[in-house]
């Protein structure tokens, strides 16, 4: 009765091998590397960059351990950080800002189990180092800056349909226009709805002037907002690309939040200045008509005219705008620093794309002889950087744009205004930063924890239940070996709460042992046969095992899903436990018991204790 | 080896009254203390900042606090722990600065002062991300509690599950009585030990309850009462020995796992060791004023197994050696 069929024993022998095999490229430790990728998100990964490394590393003379191509791109294993970073500074020389070269860890584990898709656990960064951003978008800015956006799309509408209005203004975030009587406001009503159909239109009169209020309905809202979040990761992830960060990982968290963790990132300071920056860039026209002295005056003390606004230049002047935006940094396709050849100052040379030089060249054709405001916006400081006068039109989408303090600002502009901008601003709502050298005291206290807890257990078991206790270490070993190997396969991320888990599971699954070694002891404290002791306390406990996993398991479900950073990993790990401790406590132990004492004919005692 | 082998069921039920007396007044302590002290809340649940720098050398804390104090921080907290050069730097959350400039500029003024220290950690949460987490681990419990009962009211009987309930709230009541008490940080982490033992300790509850079942089923004679302290003698030993396995993986933890596992690892032990008396203690007499008894927990199914159960030998319990 004690004797599992040839499948079972099959089935057991089978997932140690598996388990084994998964959970070796953890003891191969890692090397220093680097990764090249595109630097574009949007670039195509060509097979041919392998060669192109290769090709570089032999001219350069430099001795590399190993090379391949994975889905992201081209990684590198060398013996020291020597190499390292000499093989990271002649990459980024010869293959220029197309590709983002960052230094890496990599395992050391064989080819043929990386072709297995045997990888070591996924470290968390409080194991690795790091920083873990937890990002707010600002909803509110977004949907303010969509309302500006339609003010002045209504106006070139209503323009080119020849309608007359009396103005067109922003309230919160509905839009306003003003008609002198309800033929007018009828005409541009249907203009309006025609060409954006996704706006709820209401009709209202105030004293003379009949007025249309146009607001974004749910839809549209939501649009706005998906896509602003939309644009913000992505304007992230190529910031994060010129910082020059291995596996970052930037991420959507519920409908208005961003996570970015960056592993490895020592200087906290410039990584925050970097993603927190929301500068964006403006264009637009000096109100001139309205630009003498008493009105500035007014408009510093905060009474701006109708439709203008007022900004400080650089030097504190006041200089009065109209609302409507001409640009946004949204039409900039390349951006760099530049010295104007006349004077020798600091510039920063914009191209704009197609659409943006078409806007550009009709607003200059338009407005020769006035002044244009190029005006920077972070948080919440809008600044005008400069305000030229327009000489004459300007074609071609290529704008110099002048008024730079220094080099240095220049280089910093440039590289906001080519990462792009961010379509509503962020803030910081939670941050954890583990320096490198805590993340591997985080390990090996991990790790300690649970080798000591381990050995104490096994010493321990085998002390008070001899044979039967070996078996249950053995089990318990088979379980770590296990939950390691799933832990791998699954990539899941491992966090200092996570190894406490493993710790935890352990000694939990411990229970499943010691209840059947007690019902086997019972049994044969009951007159019953060493066989049949056997078979009874594996029966019996089996259904005890699984109604007190399941309720543990319960617990692990919940914090799964309302945990959220360490919790989470400590969940993952417990989950998992539960599942491998009842295979090994249950299936691998009686295989054991079975190979031992189920062929012999008569067994007359069990080593028990 | 074997320490339990007790040859006459121990009569637990008759201590009854003793021990809930005794879980009475440690949870009115625990409540009072609750009530007074309160939890003393990590970073994570009230928002704020928290640094740990570490020096070379023992640190000079009065300094720290002078340079503190300098950059407007007064009410910042500077402590060591674990050793004299690691220091602990708590922010609560101020009005107009966010959190990560705060740290940077706390960083700053410390490298000026020493320009040995490094940065070991950093954990900044906002006030509205602390009180999501907040709320989310309120949910988390009431999830777990719920689940818990519903499987418990399913696999035996509504009695059980309350009572097993109330003896693992009582135990998690204790532990946070605990936190209260010694003003320990209660923060995310402990939060997740917290739920573990609750998961862990219903265990307990369920290994009895299994027993008593299975007695009532056997023991077609006997009292409940005599049904009840049989089966806990039985699982005694059961019970003792994982709950001393366990503790001594909690130990390990205790003793290697620093800074961050240390209050997570005293939860765990505050649990287990409550979780022993009370799963057992509390839970079953509860049970027992629950009316729980033969027919309402076999029921029907006595019927079905009856022919089954008349092969096994009907135990007594003082046959055993």
């Amino acid at each position: 009765m004690n004797r599992y069929p040839l499948w079972k024993n099959i089935l057991v022998v089978a997932v140690i091998l598996i388990g084994f095999i998964y959970t070796v490229p953890n003891f191969f430790g890692e090397s220093p590397a680097v990764q090249i990728t595109p630097a574009k998100s949007t670039t195509k990964l060509d097979p041919a960059l392998l060669s192109q490394v290769e090709e570089v590393f032999k001219q350069d003379n430099i001795q590399y351990d190993g090379i391949y191509l994975d889905a992201r791109g081209v990684k590198a294993r060398f013996a020291n950080t020597d190499t390292q970073i000499k093989a990271k500074d002649i990459l980024q020389a010869s293959l220029g800002k197309d590709y983002t070269v960052a230094l890496n860890l990599l395992s050391r584990s064989p080819d043929w189990l990386r072709s297995l898709g045997a990888k070591p656990m996924y470290l968390g960064l409080d194991l690795r180092g790091g920083v873990h951003f937890l990002l707010q978008v600002d909803m509110k800015a977004a949907l303010d800056k969509a309302a500006e956006r339609f003010v002045g799309d209504f106006r070139t509408a209503l323009r080119k349909e020849r309608v007359s209005y009396i103005g067109v203004t922003r309230e919160g975030q509905t839009v306003q226009i003003r008609f002198s009587n309800v033929d007018e406001l009828a005409k541009g009503k249907k203009i309006i709805s025609k060409e954006y159909p996704d706006l709820t239109l209401n009709e209202s009169t105030e004293g003379e002037s009949q007025l249309l209020t146009a607001s974004l309905n749910a839809v549209e809202q939501k649009r706005i907002q998906d896509f602003a979040l939309k644009q913000n990761i992505q304007t992230l992830h190529n910031r994060i690309n010129e910082l020059g960060v291995a596996e970052p990982i930037i991420q959507q968290q519920g409908i208005d939040r961003v996570v970015v963790q960056l592993p490895g990132v020592q200087d906290t300071a410039k990584a925050k200045e970097i993603l927190g920056r929301t500068a964006t860039l403006e264009i637009r026209l000096v109100d001139e008509d309205k630009s003498d002295a008493a009105t500035l005056e007014k408009a510093a003390k905060g009474q701006a005219p109708l439709g203008d606004e007022v900004y400080k230049d650089r030097e504190g002047r006041p200089i009065l705008v109209k609302k409507n935006v001409v640009l946004t940094g949204d039409y900039i396709t390349d951006a760099g620093p530049g010295v104007n050849s006349q004077n020798g100052q600091s510039v920063v040379n914009v191209s704009l794309d197609a659409r943006g030089a078409r806007i550009f060249q009709q607003v200059t054709r338009e407005n020769v002889g006035k002044r244009m405001a190029i005006l920077l916006i972070e948080k919440g400081n809008t600044e005008v950087i400069t305000a030229p006068v327009i000489n004459e039109e300007i074609g071609g989408g290529r704008v110099q744009i002048s008024g730079m303090a220094n080099t240095q600002e220049a280089t910093d502009i440039s590289l906001l205004l080519r990462a792009g901008a961010l379509a509503a601003p962020m803030d910081i709502i939670e941050e954890r930063t583990v320096g490198p050298s805590m993340g591997e005291a985080n390990i090996k206290r991990g790790m300690h924890s649970t080798l000591w807890g381990f050995a104490a257990i096994a010493l321990f078991m085998i002390v008070y239940y001899v044979m039967f206790g070996a078996i249950s270490v053995v089990a318990l070993s088979i379980n770590l070996l296990l939950l390691v190997a799933v832990l791998s396969m699954l990539q899941a991320t491992l966090t200092l709460p996570g190894l406490a888990a493993v710790a935890l599971t352990l000694g939990m699954a411990i229970d499943a042992n010691v209840l059947i070694n007690e019902r086997i002891r019972e049994e044969l404290r009951n007159g019953n046969t060493p066989q049949a002791s056997i078979h009874a306390g594996y029966d019996r406990a089996w259904d005890t095992i699984l109604d007190s996993n399941v309720t543990t398991m319960i617990a692990g479900l919940a914090l799964f899903m309302f945990g959220s950073g360490p919790v989470k990993g400590f969940a993952v790990v417990h989950v998992i436990g539960i599942l491998t401790s009842m295979f090994s406590a249950v299936v691998v132990s009686r295989a054991i018991v079975n190979a031992l004492h189920g062929y012999r004919r008569k067994v007359s005692k069990l080593s028990i204790g | 080896m074997e320490l339990f082998s007790l040859k006459k069921d121990i009569p637990f039920m008759s201590y009854g009254r003793l021990t809930t007396a005794i879980s009475l007044i440690t949870f009115i302590l625990a409540i009072f203390f609750l009530a007074v002290r309160g939890l003393n809340f990590g970073v994570d649940f009230t928002g704020g900042t928290m640094m740990e720098v570490s020096y070379p050398q023992a640190a000079d804390l009065a300094k720290i606090r002078h340079t503190v104090d300098s950059i407007g921080l007064k009410d910042a907290t500077v402590q060591t722990f674990g050793s004299s050069r690691d220091v602990l730097i708590r922010l609560p959350v101020r009005a107009g600065f966010t959190g990560s400039q705060l740290s940077e500029q706390m960083l700053a003024s410390l490298k000026e002062m020493d320009s040995s220290v490094q940065m070991s950690r950093v954990e900044f949460v906002g006030p509205q991300v602390g009180e999501e987490l907040y709320e989310n681990g309120a949910l988390a419990l009431l999830l777990v509690i719920s689940g818990i009962m519903l499987y418990l009211a399913m696999r035996f009987e509504w009695r059980f599950a309350v009572a097993a309930i109330i003896a693992n709230m009582h135990d998690v009541i204790i532990i946070l009585g605990f936190f209260a008490f010694f003003q320990w940080e209660f923060n995310l982490t402990v939060l997740a030990a917290v739920l573990a033992v609750l998961g862990y300790s219903v265990n307990e509850s369920v290994v009895v309850f299994d027993r008593v079942r299975e007695n009532f089923r056997k023991m077609r004679k006997a009292s409940v009462v005599t049904v009840i302290d049989n089966a806990i003698t039985r699982t005694m030993s059961r019970t003792i020995i994982t709950h001393f396995s366990t503790q001594l993986m909690v130990l390990s933890m205790l003793l290697f796992g620093g800074e961050v596992l240390h209050n997570f690892s005293l939860a765990l032990t505050i649990g287990i060791l409550f979780g022993i008396y009370s799963s057992v203690l509390v839970a079953c007499p509860i049970a027992m004023w629950l009316g729980v008894n033969r027919a309402n927990l076999i029921g029907d199914v006595e019927k079905k197994e009856g022919a089954k159960d008349e092969k096994v030998t009907e135990p007594d319990p003082s046959e055993f050696a």
